[in-house]
């Protein structure tokens, strides 16, 4: 939506009167049992590089599983039980626990029709929320935003990426998410004078692009004022691990804390693509995004805003079900997406894991399209109209 | 528009942007054009021999006992995608001919492929530098049997028995017709027709008859038992063709914002009837009347591509970490030889969003004052072609990059402003370095916050701020 250059200037200053003060008020307020109402929150969590699904809800029962898998399948005795046929990889304890108190959601089998094995198409598939056959240059939360967003003129904080750049998935058609990895730097390069005093200027911009490019440069430097600010606001006892997920998390709970209007952040976690030394490549990644979460799980729950936040896992393939000669697996296709909250309606494991004797060339058949995951936690959980954003509708999984 | 101004646009669009010794001694715009077009066809970039591809091919790989062994040399011949990356880049910096570079460089966003094959990569690339102002025609057959194009939309797997269509849609979807000028029927048609088109193990176009399906087919509207060539031809006759290319090149070299329909079919139906002259196509554009018009200028966001070499060839700039030119690519969100999907990259506005405009207005600092920047670039994990190599894959960490030192040559363009009074420098300087003239107010501001310690600081420093307002970036 273009919007003249002075019509903005009247509307940000009306925001700072009006908007944006009692925000930070309402901020420095802060207490722990002041909920935001209704203000629900998605984090996207992606695992890059196609995360071995097998062998993290783990067929434990399975002959076929360990036939396949002679030396990578994972021992029933050291994988942490779920149910009698499904267990959980060793690392992620925390999210046993979870899983216990009714937290987590596990859905098997994620994929879509005719699979792609290569990681920067089925990424893009997965990010833009298109089929496989189609070409589609915004992606799903570019276009929530486009819709959700489309009157926030202000500043555009309803989502954030916690990087130093945005993934399609968070690039709409009018609408961008922000992308920023460190607060204080973000804001240090988004607001230095000479930037400052050009976001400020005035005049029309005759070329509908110049208008462009300052209205960007305006809603980039309000975005930085406005996120550093937030993240002034609240300080969390919570140790968060070291590690890059465990900084990005960091970033996420505390602006949740400080109640930033943000609706949608966006982390990524990896790789994962785990052609050799699968083992060990995977444990040290679960190892880190458990901790992290734990860290993150605690924060929110220390100010009540976990029944609040949904927290969804997505990797751009599964691997194959027969690991390779080095000891590591090769692209596959479906996978498995865990949606974690205090919000669930439905908790536990969603679906059963597909068929390892009905294959498709190796592979597993996909048994949920990704996009009913997307149109669940669209409907339901932001409560807009997946319909206009995957561009046909979907069944719900009524998981939240 | 003055003489000058419309060398500036014209060498803005069909190069990267105006050497001072052009915008100093201005020529009339048929002689400018003209001395774009290369006089003799340009020699091959061949980084990768042939001799190297057949010691890393799947083939000697294979011979290869030890894994480990295998897989270094694997990752390390697949590394040289960036050496030719490099070359290109660097032909584009230093060439006598920059339109052939720009133009390679619309080809390479057009007929859009990324799976970190160098070979492969190359011979497409060159496909594109010795063919893209040729005709069209010529053009597309060539890409059309590149081991590039076969492997990248798996026309290796369309067979008689079991057909692939990815190719035979893209190419009518997005390399010729554009959407809703054919239907389902054709692209199963067309991918009947294409089976048996496949490649040997040197990269050459090889026509596997035993897996081509020589039945009756019927193609927009033409019956007959038809191969990939036939379905080319079939192509090409429909002017729909000629109005989709010449839409994508408007949209390339003139606006990225506004499409003139009229001007577009004019020119398409002229492009139509020559034959598919590429470069008859862009004469007419570069030397039309309407081109040198105000709504032209600054109708562009330069792509990241434009800006690195603009900087480049304005001030001769040498990076001590070569690595930095790539590494400035993945951030700024066009990184050679990796388009984001077979589409190409949109372009325009979607080069823009908060976090790309502000890296672009430190650029400048970046580049000029070897000031960090202190960014991380996207993962991009190496995609695996064939099962064989996805196993080879080692992963890049996610990486803080430095810009490192860089060297800027500030002698030239030093000496060319000291001829300016002081007070003439501002505006001077962005009649240079802008598409349009800043308003008096703007230059006030600009020349504020410049160095005014002695003259060349202020020439630097006007120079470095006018690049750092949001107006650089239009073209």
């Amino acid at each position: 939506m273009a919007i003249s250059r002075r019509k903005f200037i009247q509307l940000s200053s009306l925001a700072s009167a009006s908007l944006m003060v009692p925000k930070f008020l309402k901020g420095f307020e802060f207490r722990p049992d002041l909920k935001m109402q209704g203000n629900k929150i998605l984090v996207v969590l992606q695992l890059s590089g196609g995360n071995d699904g097998l062998n993290t809800v783990i067929p434990y029962r399975n002959d076929i599983y360990y036939k396949s898998r002679p030396l990578i399948g994972i021992k029933k005795d050291s994988a942490i039980a779920l149910t009698d046929d499904i267990g959980l990889h060793p690392s992620l304890k925390l999210l046993k626990n979870l899983y216990d108190n009714g937290s987590v959601s596990i859905v098997n089998g994620v994929g879509y029709p005719t699979p792609d094995r290569s990681h920067f198409r089925s990424m893009d598939i997965w990010q833009s929320g298109s089929k496989a056959d189609e070409v589609v240059t915004t992606g799903w939360l570019g276009r929530y935003l486009d819709q959700a967003c489309a009157d926030c003129n202000i500043h555009s904080t309803m989502a954030i990426e916690v990087d130093d750049t945005l993934s399609l998935a968070m690039k709409g058609k009018e609408k961008n998410a922000v992308a920023v990895k460190d607060v204080d730097r973000f804001h240090n390069a988004a607001t230095s004078g000479f930037v400052r005093n050009l976001a400020s200027h005035e005049e029309e911009h005759e070329a509908q692009l110049a208008d462009y490019l300052y209205q960007t440069l305006r809603e980039t430097v309000s975005a930085a004022d406005y996120v550093y600010a937030q993240s002034k606001l609240y300080k969390t006892t919570q140790t968060y691990p070291d590690t890059p997920i465990g900084k990005q998390l960091k970033v996420v709970g505390n602006l949740i804390n400080s109640n930033a209007d943000t609706r949608v952040y966006y982390v990524s976690h990896g790789s994962f693509d785990t052609h050799v030394a699968q083992q060990e490549r995977q444990k040290n990644l679960f190892d880190q995004l458990d901790g992290a979460l734990g860290a993150f799980v605690a924060d929110l729950k220390q100010s009540n805003r976990f029944d609040d936040v949904l927290i969804m896992t997505f990797s751009e393939f599964g691997r194959r079900v027969s690991q390779n000669a080095s000891n590591g697996t090769d692209h596959g296709t479906a996978s498995s997406m865990f949606l974690i909250g205090g919000g669930l309606k439905k908790a536990g494991i969603y679906n059963d894991i597909p068929s390892l004797a009905d294959l498709d060339n190796g592979d597993l058949k996909y048994e949920i399209d990704f996009k009913q995951v997307y149109s669940t936690v669209l409907d339901n959980w932001l409560q807009t109209n997946s319909h206009d954003i995957l561009g046909r509708r979907f069944d719900g999984l009524g998981i939240v | 528009m003055d003489l000058r101004q419309k060398n500036k646009l014209l060498y803005a669009r069909a190069a990267f942007g105006i050497s001072l010794t052009d915008f100093g001694t201005p020529m009339p715009v048929a002689q400018a054009v003209d001395s774009l077009f290369p006089k003799a066809a340009p020699g091959n970039l061949d980084m990768i021999t042939d001799a190297d591809w057949l010691d890393n091919s799947p083939k000697a790989l294979r011979m290869i006992g030890d894994d480990q062994e295998r897989k270094e040399k694997q990752k390390e011949f697949r590394d040289r995608t960036k050496d030719i990356n490099l070359v290109w880049v660097e032909a584009m910096v230093d060439s006598n001919y920059p339109l052939l570079e720009k133009v390679a460089l619309f080809w390479h966003g057009h007929f859009a492929t990324r799976f970190d094959n160098p070979y492969f990569d190359q011979k497409l690339l060159n496909i594109f530098r010795t063919q893209g102002l040729g005709n069209f025609r010529d053009l597309l057959g060539a890409v059309s049997k590149s081991p590039a194009m076969l492997q990248f939309l798996n026309n290796r797997q369309n067979r008689k028995e079991h057909a692939n269509e990815n190719f035979a849609r893209e190419v009518m979807e997005l390399f010729t017709l554009g959407r809703g000028h054919y239907t389902e029927d054709d692209v199963k048609a067309a991918a009947r027709a294409f089976t048996g088109w496949n490649f040997d193990e040197y990269g050459n176009f090889i026509f596997k008859t035993k897996q081509h399906d020589d039945g009756i087919k019927t193609f927009l509207g033409k019956t007959g038992n038809l191969d990939g060539d036939d379905v080319l031809s079939i192509i090409l006759e429909q002017k729909q063709t000629a109005v989709f290319i010449t839409q994508k090149i408007y949209r390339f070299f003139v606006s990225d914002s506004k499409i003139d329909d009229r001007r577009v079919n004019e020119l398409a139906e002229g492009f139509y009837q020559s034959g598919y002259d590429i470069s008859g196509l862009l004469k007419k554009i570069f030397t039309s009347d309407w081109f040198y018009s105000d709504s032209i200028v600054g109708a562009k966001i330069k792509s990241p591509i434009e800006l690195l070499v603009g900087y480049q060839r304005l001030l001769s700039l040498s990076f001590e970490n070569e690595q930095t030119l790539i590494n400035l690519q993945r951030v700024l969100g066009q990184y050679l030889f990796n388009p984001p999907n077979v589409a190409g990259w949109p372009g325009g506005k979607y080069w823009i969003d908060s976090s790309s405009l502000v890296i672009r207005m430190r650029l400048p600092e970046a580049l000029l004052k070897s000031r960090d920047l202190d960014l991380s670039a996207k993962q991009t994990d190496p995609d695996a072609g064939t099962r064989q190599m996805a196993m080879a894959m080692d992963k890049q960490k996610p990486q803080q990059f430095k810009i490192g030192k860089v060297d800027v040559d500030w002698t030239p363009y030093l000496a060319y402003w000291r001829n300016y009074k002081t007070e003439e420098l501002p505006a001077a300087l962005a009649g240079f370095l802008l598409p349009k003239p800043l308003s008096q107010e703007q230059l006030n501001e600009v020349s504020n916050y410049a160095d005014k310690d002695n003259n060349d600081d202020y020439i630097k420093s006007l120079t470095i701020l006018m690049m750092m307002l949001p107006e650089y970036q239009l073209t």
